[in-house]
């Protein structure tokens, strides 16, 4: 890891404290009780299912495609979301719950790639060429429609990002209510010196724009379409 | 002054080039109604909209007061993780130190995704002085890169003021473009132009929605994917960022990311919310090798302090831009600023002083929508008559009459009640200027539009409460 470095720091922070109409605060600071935390309140007891109705409707406002299936069936559905995009390259990350959830024979097929196989940058190049790239989800959340990814070693965030079509597995086990649930559990591992990853991704659903009149245009720097297969892993 | 539009004008003859643009008032019209409704929608699905702006007011209240506490702890957590943080006094500062990385890197060509604040520094300016090419890949940024530099008139869709014939006309003349002016051929095409780019370019430069202290981390909440695209292929980052853009922990990112996404384009969620944390790892095989991170005062700092302290809250939804009449009829250009619209209107001065800005905190009617529709409770209305009071009364710059009758609001805004009772009373306070109802004979900046178009008196139903009542019903104007 490269030597991080600092700059400025001690005269800009001085003349904020001063400009506050004090001296620098360097330690004692703690966070107000919030008198209000409408967070916790949103879907706090939904059911699983409850949750899936609500990620399932969420879904269709952000032209998200949905599958249900059980881990069985995956293959046979993966498969045919490939077809469906006429996808003839796949790039995939390099994460246990392939094998997990039965997945090995996909895997080794001539039309799937996995991520960090090829060297260094080569994988961007790859993924760039891919048609479509499979990812599973970290988390899940029902609120959004979104797609939680923990990238790092073996889960390159190119493979949600740079192909023409995503695809998200998402083990039901994976849904939470809404984003708080989430930050939370990050918020705790920093709280505990750990460091969190690089990059953590929310994604819901396929890139758009409206830059041009306000017209919604789905599908812009990155993935075009996008389909979650939900399955139930519990 | 980097963050000037059109300084060659004065605010009048702005105002008269945006008045004369048919097309531009009538796109800002449907844009603001579009945007509003999506809000409101939003809002509503979210439920306890008014609890959600009190924590969110309290967050960031919480972090201004202790704002060198958290940046102090950004940063010592942004050199823990390997990366390089800059605090930049000044633009010129800003602007020399991404120089400086660039040059060290020897890039030929940097990839940005959209940031204000690189806006306000003049930074692509500076970094092609150098001989670097520098590629706005926001759709809307690259659509006014396209034709020549023209300047954003909105903070959230910065292109708002041209129409798809227009950008097709650009895209022709400039790019080669031969399809359609549909919205989905012009932007697949920069797709396709912008993806080259993204392969080639040896940096990538973003801006910062938010920093989380507690892990040295930067959100960007974005929909295209091209902060994603600018993070994940260069081997270079630097994200530039206001110094009050910060939250202490991912908790309290949370909450702004909500209001965030909510209040400028009615999403629950953007498509992308990514949250970096210093450069690659050792074992992974993207990202970015190196991180720099830049924190711009730019005279945020000089607000720290004063009556005005709350308008660093900003978190630049545009919410305040969306239901502002003032904005729906002159447009953004207007304000002769990168920050139009109330929030322009209240910032601006305190960024740049009063001298060259002195005309924008009368581009209100003092409606107080912009107030009712922050997600962070800025009182945008009440700030603008502190600085009229200020003008007003300090710098002398406006008759005495004037001076007077801002000593009475600045009396009224102190207190929620009186203010109150003076939106309601406005209506018989301007009666001298008003004809059936509607002013003919404006005041200052009014008089530029009065000209041409009479200015509907204020109503004996508040703005607000009109607005609201207008909405229930859904029909329009």
């Amino acid at each position: 890891m490269t030597k991080g470095t600092m700059y400025n720091r001690e005269a800009f922070l001085n003349n904020i404290a001063a400009k506050l109409g004090r001296e620098r605060k360097r330690s004692g600071v703690t966070r107000p009780i919030y008198e209000t935390q409408p967070q916790w309140d949103v879907m706090a007891d939904y059911s699983t299912d409850q949750l899936v109705d609500v990620l399932k409707k969420q879904c269709e406002v952000i032209h998200t495609d949905v599958e249900e299936t059980t881990m069985e069936k995956l293959p046979i559905v993966i498969d045919s979301v490939l077809k469906k995009y006429g996808a003839e390259k796949a790039v995939v990350w390099d994460d246990p719950r392939f094998s997990a959830f039965g997945l090995d024979s996909f895997l080794v097929r001539e039309d799937v790639d996995i991520w960090g196989e090829a060297p260094g940058r080569e994988n961007i190049r790859i993924s760039e060429q891919a048609d479509l790239g499979i990812t599973f989800a970290d988390y899940t959340l029902a609120e959004s429609g979104t797609v939680v990814l923990m990238n790092g070693v073996g889960k390159g965030q190119s493979v949600s990002l740079l192909p023409t079509y995503y695809i998200g597995l998402i083990p039901l086990s994976t849904i939470v209510p809404r984003m708080s649930q989430v930050t939370r559990s990050i918020h705790k591992e920093a709280e505990a010196g750990r460091r969190v990853p690089s990059c953590i991704n929310f994604i819901s659903g396929p890139s758009n724009s409206a830059d041009i009149e306000l017209d919604l245009v789905v599908g812009v720097h990155g993935p075009i379409r996008a389909t979650y297969i939900l399955f139930d892993d519990r | 002054m980097p963050m000037k539009i059109a300084p060659e004008q004065t605010f009048n003859e702005r105002v008269q080039t945006g008045l004369d643009d048919s097309y531009m008032r009538e796109t800002v019209r449907s844009a603001q109604e579009r945007l509003y409704t999506n809000k409101s929608k939003a809002e509503n699905d979210l439920g306890h909209w008014e609890e959600w702006r009190t924590l969110s007011e309290q967050i960031r209240s919480h972090t201004l007061e202790n704002l060198d506490y958290y940046l102090e702890q950004l940063s010592d957590n942004v050199v823990k993780n390997g990366g390089h943080i800059y605090f930049a006094q000044t633009p010129e500062e800003a602007n020399q130190y991404v120089k400086k990385v660039a040059a060290e890197k020897e890039a030929k060509k940097i990839i940005k995704s959209k940031s204000m604040v690189t806006e306000e520094t003049s930074m692509n300016e500076a970094l092609e002085e150098i001989g670097i090419e520098v590629v706005e890949s926001d759709l809307g940024e690259y659509i006014l890169q396209v034709d020549d530099h023209d300047p954003p008139s909105h903070i959230v869709a910065p292109a708002l003021h041209k129409n798809k014939e227009q950008i097709r006309d650009t895209f022709e003349r400039l790019k080669g473009y031969d399809k359609s002016s549909k919205p989905e051929e012009l932007t697949q095409f920069a797709r396709e132009q912008l993806r080259e780019e993204f392969l080639e370019a040896d940096i990538g430069i973003t801006g910062c929605n938010f920093a989380v202290a507690e892990s040295g981390s930067v959100a960007l909440v974005t929909n295209e994917g091209n902060a994603r695209l600018a993070t994940t292929i260069p081997k270079t980052q630097i994200s530039v960022m206001g110094m009050e853009r910060i939250v202490p922990t991912w908790e309290e990112l949370d909450i702004m990311v909500s209001m965030l996404c909510r209040s400028a384009v009615g999403q629950k969620l953007t498509s992308y919310v990514t949250g970096l944390t210093g450069p690659r790892g050792e074992d992974d095989l993207d990202g970015p090798e190196e991180f720099h991170l830049v924190v711009l005062d730019n005279g945020r700092s000089n607000i720290l302090g004063t009556a005005f302290q709350s308008a660093l809250h900003c978190i630049r939804c545009a919410a305040c831009i969306n239901v502002c009449p003032v904005y729906r009829h002159v447009g953004g250009h207007s304000y002769g600023s990168i920050y139009p619209g109330p929030i322009g209107a209240v910032l601006t001065p305190l960024l740049e002083g009063y001298e060259d800005h002195k005309d924008l905190p009368y581009a209100s009617s003092l409606c107080a929508a912009c107030t009712d529709a922050c997600p962070v409770k800025i009182p945008l209305h009440e700030h603008l008559i502190e600085h009229r009071k200020i003008i007003a009364e300090e710098e002398k710059k406006t008759s005495l009459g004037e001076a007077y009758a801002m000593k009475g609001f600045g009396l009224a805004a102190s207190s929620p009640g009186l203010f109150q009772m003076a939106t309601k009373t406005a209506p018989y306070m301007l009666s001298p200027l008003t004809k059936e109802g509607a002013i003919e004979k404006g005041p200052g900046m009014m008089s530029g539009w009065t000209e041409i178009r009479s200015f509907p008196a204020p109503e004996k139903e508040r703005f607000r409460d009109w607005f609201k009542n207008r909405s229930k019903k859904g029909s329009s104007s």
